[in-house]
């Protein structure tokens, strides 16, 4: 398995994702600049947590046009691979459409920093394999425009299609429609979330458990590659 | 030419005038005296404070860089070391707080980028008035903000940091700001600027109007008319800033770097000539060449702008494009704007006429000392009043609920929600879960812990004690998580120095400061003074604020703040006994005395060396479950805080239930709950170390607080803890 993460102006979670791929899992791990568009070498790319372009105007808006992520929809179309989106990764691919919705300013309207506690909402997906049907993890947020949002049909889509992955359970710390955490793409190979799971990989930092979606997504790689 | 007149403008004294003409031989033009007037303002040239900056203790095994250079570092393990400076931004703060704020933070990291360290956790120490008091409410949010947004942005956790709310900083409120990073022994820079021919390199952002005579306006009274200096403040882009990072980290790995500073208090009048001053050169530089924002700026303009995000590089000749090319490749700016040449003068050509030109030796390290005298308050000043007559029974509960809810006590969630104190992956004790911070390295096993502290009431009520307890009370933060204090950077908030009793209380201080860190054996490695924090009607507590790094040898040994399990049990260890005064429980129940009972307890620096080294034995070898010291609120809040961690309980048994017991916030104590089978192992450890101690209960799986006739809810006293802050925003 070979992965990317694109470094984009203002990234700031590439080495933190860096560090999970390669020195926790051993993946051959490539840091991608932004004006890159070769994405042929890699079955994992991850758009990774920060503030690209400082997210002036609105978070993702110009990381949109971003040589590197412009070419992340004809990557996915394909099926080349998977990509993950974290926190500001997850908002750069619902500008680019790669997945549906968007993501508002906190209903609080401040940043919000703190472990929550989310429900697992599918398991039959390449990011969430390694988890239990409907098991409770607990992965740190640290946002200040997390806040889901679609029209009503579409949520409604997004429930009958499976593709709500992760939920916040007992407190939602943005005020997300339907408590929405992570979200798949219809193709299911696109995931993005607003928790950090490369925060929690480690016992020294929490239960550890984050680092699932990454052997999960491993997994899955060995299954189509075996 | 200049005048007498412009010189009073540019808050030089007629003295100063005469002095800055003897050194040129002639009349200063206006951009010599406006190049004088930064580097000669007290925030640039610390000519008040420096006489007695000298006293503090700067020596250490572990020191690699003391005091005068952007940052002070210390040497930790396998080739690993830290770089650390806290710095003010008081006076910008108090008139446009999120950039005030936010300016603050970038300053001081870029301070830690000059060292060439990779900026690894920001801290900040607040003060404001009190929170039911609505423009402060205005300016803490807007700070706490401030410090968010930029920090957030940059990818560099906030960590930790403290803040009070007392009447004393309503019209002054204190942002202090602390950065740490980390760097390989061999990857160390300085601001050094040497080698003639060699080149000047302005990288980073461009250069406007902003921050015009931001040093000096540092360096004089807050005064009502104060609002008409919000052009003076700088305006900051942290997008900007995490850019000039990553550039800058790359460009420092080059070995034709000679030196490294980046541009705050001053910008390009004071950066380049303290580069030029420690290499023992002169330097030329083009404002032709600065890169603009603004049309039309004049050579004054450009060389007085504080505008952020720049930095300024010495490199060999020869190697600038390689430079240059890694800042255009972040996108920012970066041209070669001037020499290093062997005349010892900063000279300023616009194309080839020459602006201004002075003697360094003049310029930097010049400034006249000022004459200050420094006399005590007089007697009728200070009633001193005995804190026992205030040991009446009380209303436990009612005396620790309110104090709990007090915003000088209560949770600080509020606050470090809104900072991402976990970017970096190396958070191991996050805000709110421990006495200090700890950080990891990856791959090692040593963890490094920090902390601030600064109690100013302390300070005011007496300076000389309350000086020596700022050290103690940060050294006891650390030990409380297992880590030996390694290193101390200091910010000294005072009100205006020409004030006699202001700078005795100044010297006192520093006496304090300079005696316990002696004793404890921890040396002084940077800081920063900020004078002149006053009004017409008002003046801050003398407050100086450490900023205290320590070393873990063994993360897994780190001590949790919290009750672990039931039946553990529970000892006060040090100083068993002692006095109200200073307390916040004072400040609440008798708040007409509060600040008329001066008798602190003193602290004894001997004991206190026991007890730093009795604490470290126990946590190395693994006696205690859990460990906290207590300062704010006393006895009692300290039990509570270590039982809402994991929400357990605690029976107590205490010798007596007065005021001075449950509340009193004497020095030299820890709450620690220890393992039954450890029992006799801790009690003849601390025999042998000659620590008194007393058990006085034990922790309990029902979350209840209980003692002779009081039983407390935990969860009522949650209540009252996470509101403290809540209730008023």
């Amino acid at each position: 398995m070979r992965a990317a993460v694109i470094v984009l102006p203002g990234s700031n979670r590439e080495q933190d994702t860096k560090y999970i791929l390669r020195d926790l899992l051993n993946i051959e791990t490539d840091l991608l600049w932004y004006k890159e568009t070769n994405l042929s070498l890699y079955d994992l790319i991850v758009v990774p947590g920060g503030f690209a372009y400082g997210d002036y105007l609105r978070a993702g808006a110009i990381a949109r046009f971003a040589p590197a992520v412009q070419v992340l929809g004809d990557y996915v179309v394909a099926k080349k691979g998977w990509v993950l989106g974290i926190c500001n990764g997850f908002q750069i691919l619902t500008e680019a459409g790669l997945l549906p919705g968007a993501l508002a300013r906190n209903e609080q309207k401040k940043f919000v920093c703190k472990r929550v506690k989310l429900r697992v909402e599918n398991t039959e997906t390449a990011f969430t394999q390694f988890f239990e049907p409907n098991e409770i993890v607990e992965l740190p947020v640290a946002h200040a425009e997390g806040r889901y949002f679609d029209t009503p049909e579409a949520i409604a889509k997004l429930k009958r299609n499976q593709q709500i992955l992760l939920t916040y359970v007992d407190e939602n710390p943005n005020g997300s429609v339907g408590a929405i955490a992570g979200i798949t793409n219809e193709l299911r190979n696109v995931f993005g979330l607003m928790p950090h799971p490369e925060h929690n990989c480690e016992t020294l930092l929490g239960s550890g458990a984050g680092l699932r979606f990454f052997q999960s997504l491993v997994h899955s790689r060995e299954a189509v590659h075996g | 030419m200049a005048s007498l007149a412009l010189a009073t403008k540019h808050g030089l004294s007629a003295r100063e005038y005469e002095a800055i003409a003897h050194a040129l031989g002639r009349e200063p033009n206006e951009l010599e005296l406006g190049l004088f007037s930064l580097n000669w303002s007290e925030h640039c040239s610390y000519k008040s404070s420096k006489r007695f900056l000298k006293k503090l203790p700067t020596q250490g095994k572990r020191v690699l860089q003391g005091p005068g250079e952007n940052a002070g570092v210390l040497e930790l393990e396998n080739g690993w070391c830290v770089a650390f400076k806290v710095e003010s931004h008081n006076h910008p703060s108090a008139i446009e707080p999120f950039n005030g704020a936010a300016t603050g933070v970038g300053g001081i990291v870029r301070d830690i980028l000059s060292m060439g360290a990779q900026p690894v956790a920001i801290l900040d120490s607040l003060r404001f008035g009190e929170l039911s008091d609505a423009p402060s409410r205005r300016l803490f949010e807007g700070v706490v903000s401030g410090i968010a947004h930029y920090g957030n942005c940059l990818g560099v956790p906030t960590v930790g940091g403290e803040v009070y709310f007392e009447e004393a900083y309503k019209d002054n409120c204190l942002v202090n700001a602390m950065c740490v990073g980390l760097l390989k022994k061999d990857e160390l820079r300085k601001a050094i600027a040497h080698g003639v021919g060699n080149k000047l390199i302005l990288a980073g952002a461009s250069t406007g109007r902003d921050g015009i005579h931001g040093a000096t306006f540092a360096s004089e009274d807050l005064l009502g008319d104060s609002e008409k200096k919000r052009p003076n403040i700088q305006v900051g882009d942290p997008f900007m800033g995490k850019l000039l990072i990553e550039a800058t980290l790359e460009a420092a790995k080059l070995p034709e770097l000679i030196g490294l500073q980046d541009l705050g208090a001053g910008g390009l009048s004071t950066a380049p000539p303290e580069m030029a001053a420690r290499g023992q050169v002169g330097l030329a530089i083009n404002v032709e060449k600065v890169p603009l924002r603004a049309a039309g700026m004049t050579p004054y303009e450009i060389m007085l702008s504080e505008s952020q995000e720049r930095m300024v590089l010495c490199v060999e000749s020869g190697a600038e494009q390689k430079f240059i090319e890694i800042y255009k490749k972040w996108g920012l700016e970066a041209e070669v704007i001037g020499e290093v040449i062997a005349e010892p003068v900063y000279r300023i050509q616009q194309g080839s006429k020459r602006v201004a030109e002075v003697p360094l030796d003049a310029l930097v390290g010049g400034a006249l000392e000022p004459d200050l005298t420094a006399h005590a308050p007089q007697a009728s000043k200070i009633s001193r009043k005995n804190s026992s007559k205030f040991d009446a029974k009380c209303d436990v509960r009612e005396c620790l609920v309110a104090l709990l809810r007090s915003p000088n006590i209560g949770s600080r969630r509020w606050i470090y929600q809104q900072y991402d104190h976990i970017v970096q992956s190396s958070t191991i004790i996050n805000p709110g879960e421990g006495d200090a911070a700890l950080l990891r390295i990856k791959g090692e096993k040593f963890g490094l812990a920090i902390t601030m502290d600064g109690n100013g009431r302390h300070v005011f009520l007496n300076p000389y004690e309350g000086g020596k307890r700022v050290v103690c009370e940060a050294m006891h933060n650390l030990v409380a998580v297992g880590a030996e204090p390694i290193g101390i950077t200091d910010n000294l908030n005072w009100a205006n120095p020409t004030d006699p009793e202001v700078f005795w209380s100044f010297e006192q201080a520093i006496q304090g400061l300079c005696d316990a860190a002696r004793a404890l054996e921890i040396p002084f490695v940077s800081g920063n003074v900020s004078f002149y924090n006053q009004s017409e009607t008002r003046k801050i507590y003398p407050t100086p604020v450490i900023g205290l790094v320590g070393f873990l040898k063994e993360l897994a040994k780190r001590v949790p703040l919290g009750f672990q399990s039931a039946t553990d049990l529970i000892y006060v260890i040090g100083k068993l006994d002692g006095k109200c005064a200073g307390s916040e429980f004072i400040k609440l129940f008798y708040p007409s005395d509060y600040l008329l009972d001066t008798d602190l307890e003193l602290v004894d620096l001997a004991f206190e060396q026991k007890l730093m080294r009795a604490l470290l034995s126990l946590t190395e070898k693994k006696l205690v479950c859990s460990a906290h010291d207590v300062s704010d609120g006393g006895l009692l809040v300290a039990l509570t805080e270590m039982a809402l961690q994991k929400n357990l309980g605690a029976q107590l048994k205490l010798r007596s239930q007065s005021e001075a017991v449950l509340f009193g916030e004497w020095p030299s104590r820890f709450v620690l709950s220890i393992a039954l089978q450890n029992q006799s192992a801790f009690e003849t450890m601390l025999r042998n170390s000659d620590i008194v101690f007393e058990r006085i209960g034990h922790v309990a799986d029902v979350p209840l607080l209980t003692m002779e006739g009081v039983s407390l809810p935990i969860a009522e006293l949650r209540e009252a803890h996470e509101s403290a802050l809540t209730q008023f925003l």
